[in-house]
């Protein structure tokens, strides 16, 4: 039985990651879970500088998910290269880096600095983040600013880039063929879905930003959803995420066309999800006798 | 070692209106200390994250953890139905809680305001088996006076009520004034105004105020970066002023941290 995947030629030893932001660098859930044992780590999004992120309440719970507006704070390159990436290289596994900035200069500034850095396997470029006002979505909503930035990223990393990509657009299926043609190796989405929740007893928004990404198991549907409609449009590999908790759900992702799919907000409700969607994936493959897990992808009937 | 675990309700009840008193059976009382807590979660997979509750007792020989908090959500309302026998999900130990070793033989006072009396007792109660008796000033609303008896028997008790039904009317400055209180230490735990009141105190008086604070928590272990406080100092993880209070807290020296 062959769980191996291969993206934009990185081979990882099984389709799962996790969703960037989750996760941290793996520290914090390197307690629960052998990082080892995961496809590959997808650390949280980095920019050139530090960023405080935005004011507190950054997090709410909503029916079936949460809303999240942290602000991508994170203590820039210089340190995430000395400490982030230092702990990782003691672990067997693919290190994907989510890039982000508030200028295309900015991801580039980052994307070169990560060129040299051997325990990056591959880059994710962040252009969805809903939470910041300058950058990060902006790049993400109109096809000529995602081509832009996409070429621009290319010129300039030594890894294969991965464009992860925000619903909260109106054509998918677009903005999946304007990442491909400006060179991306691969696509990931989706991001989360922007949200809002009001606080009636106060009068007053639930986060401190009004508005967040809405992420957890109520988004799946919205994912499947998009990357079926994205993998219809582009031959480039996607890594599919949204809602993922449990295998029968990665599982959906594969089916409707992604390669990898990213565990989320669920490591937040179970911190051992990401061994039981790599366990639960190959029960089901020994189950319908799936010798290799790429007779899955995009086999949707 | 942090672990997401099943735990069996020893026992409940209710000690005041809206206030619940949960015994838990389970291993990871034996790694708590004062000022940690869990992460509950609520059976219900509409509510996916875990309830940040306070340790107000952890019995390591009995494995067991007294948690004491107050019905505030949809979370809470289903651990306030449950019942002995029930089985609950918590994750933990979680937070940095108290080094005690520097509050031995001093002056202490632990303050308590609402719901942020519960944690204080496991404090006083590690420090009274280490031989400092503390003295404890705890502000309640008005006569539902939870936890009373059990700080009286490990601390010396002062109460603060603000209807004035009972003790100093008034809140726990109040009664601290009123009864010519003076602390070398100060740990305390509350609403808002009443940390910020103590980290304001403590400043003037030139000692040491720890404070446990609580925000709006996802994943309770460091990785989210959702519950954050502002510093003094550049935080270690994120080197932007912002310390995570689920695990470089929740308790926090005041004059650390902007409140």
């Amino acid at each position: 039985m062959k769980t191996e995947i291969e993206i934009a030629g990185v081979k990882w030893k099984n389709p799962v990651t996790v969703g960037s932001g989750t996760f941290g660098s793996g520290m914090e859930y390197g307690e629960f879970v052998d990082l080892s044992r995961l496809g590959a780590v997808t650390t949280k999004g980095v920019a050139n500088i530090p960023w405080p992120g935005n004011p507190t309440p950054r997090v709410t719970e909503v029916y079936g998910g949460m809303l999240n507006a942290i602000g991508l704070q994170n203590p820039g390159i210089d340190v995430f290269c000395e400490r982030d990436l230092k702990f990782l290289e003691d672990y067997d596994t693919r290190v994907i880096v989510n890039v982000c900035g508030k200028s295309i200069q900015d991801y580039v500034d980052v994307v070169e600095r990560l060129s040299d850095e051997k325990r990056v396997d591959m880059l994710e470029i962040n252009v969805s983040c809903p939470n910041v006002k300058e950058g990060a979505i902006a790049f993400g909503q109109k096809t000529e600013a995602l081509t832009e930035i996409t070429k621009e990223i290319k010129k300039h990393a030594k890894q294969p880039v991965i464009m992860k990509l925000s619903p909260n657009v109106t054509d998918i299926a677009e903005m999946a063929r304007a990442a491909e043609a400006a060179g991306a190796d691969a696509i990931s989405l989706i991001n989360t879905i922007t949200g809002m929740k009001i606080d009636i007893s106060k009068r007053t928004f639930a986060l401190a930003n009004k508005t967040g990404g809405m992420s957890g198991p109520a988004i799946k549907p919205v994912a499947v959803r998009m990357v079926y409609q994205a993998a219809q449009a582009v031959k480039i590999p996607i890594i599919g995420m949204g809602g993922i908790s449990t295998a029968e759900d990665a599982l959906e992702f594969i089916l409707a066309g992604a390669t990898a799919v990213a565990v989320g907000a669920a490591n937040f409700v179970n911190p051992y999800a990401t061994i039981e969607v790599i366990e639960g994936i190959e029960d089901y493959m020994r189950r319908n006798k799936v010798e290799d897990i790429k007779e899955l992808i995009g086999a949707v009937k | 070692m942090k672990q997401k675990t099943s735990a069996v309700i020893i026992s409940q009840k209710e000690i005041a209106p809206g206030i619940f008193d949960m015994l838990l059976k389970t291993d990871l009382a034996k790694e708590a200390h004062a000022g940690q807590f869990v992460g509950v979660y609520p059976h219900d997979k509409s509510t996916l994250l875990p309830r940040p509750i306070s340790i107000c007792e952890a019995d390591s020989e009995n494995a067991s953890l007294r948690l004491v908090y107050r019905v505030a959500g949809k979370g809470t309302a289903e651990f306030s139905k449950c019942s002995a026998g029930d089985s609950l999900d918590i994750i933990g130990i979680l937070g940095n809680g108290y080094d005690i070793r520097p509050l031995l033989e001093k002056k202490i006072v632990l303050m308590g305001g609402g719901i942020g009396i519960p944690p204080m007792l496991e404090l006083a109660k590690e420090l009274k088996a280490h031989g400092t008796e503390a003295v404890s000033v705890l502000g309640y609303r008005d006569s539902q006076t939870f936890l009373k008896e059990d700080f009286e028997e490990s601390s010396k008790l002062y109460i603060a009520s603000e209807d004035g039904s009972v003790g100093t009317k008034g809140n726990v400055m109040n009664a601290m004034e009123a009864e010519g209180l003076v602390a070398d230490i100060i740990c305390a735990c509350g609403p808002m105004p009443m940390l910020r009141a103590i980290k304001k105190y403590a400043a003037e008086k030139g000692i040491p105020a720890y404070i446990s604070l609580e925000e709006h928590m996802a994943c309770g272990v460091g990785a989210c970066l959702g519950c954050v406080v502002k510093t003094k100092e550049i935080d270690h993880h994120s080197h932007v002023n912002n310390a995570r209070i689920c695990t470089d807290g929740p308790v926090f020296l005041a004059e650390d941290v902007e409140i």
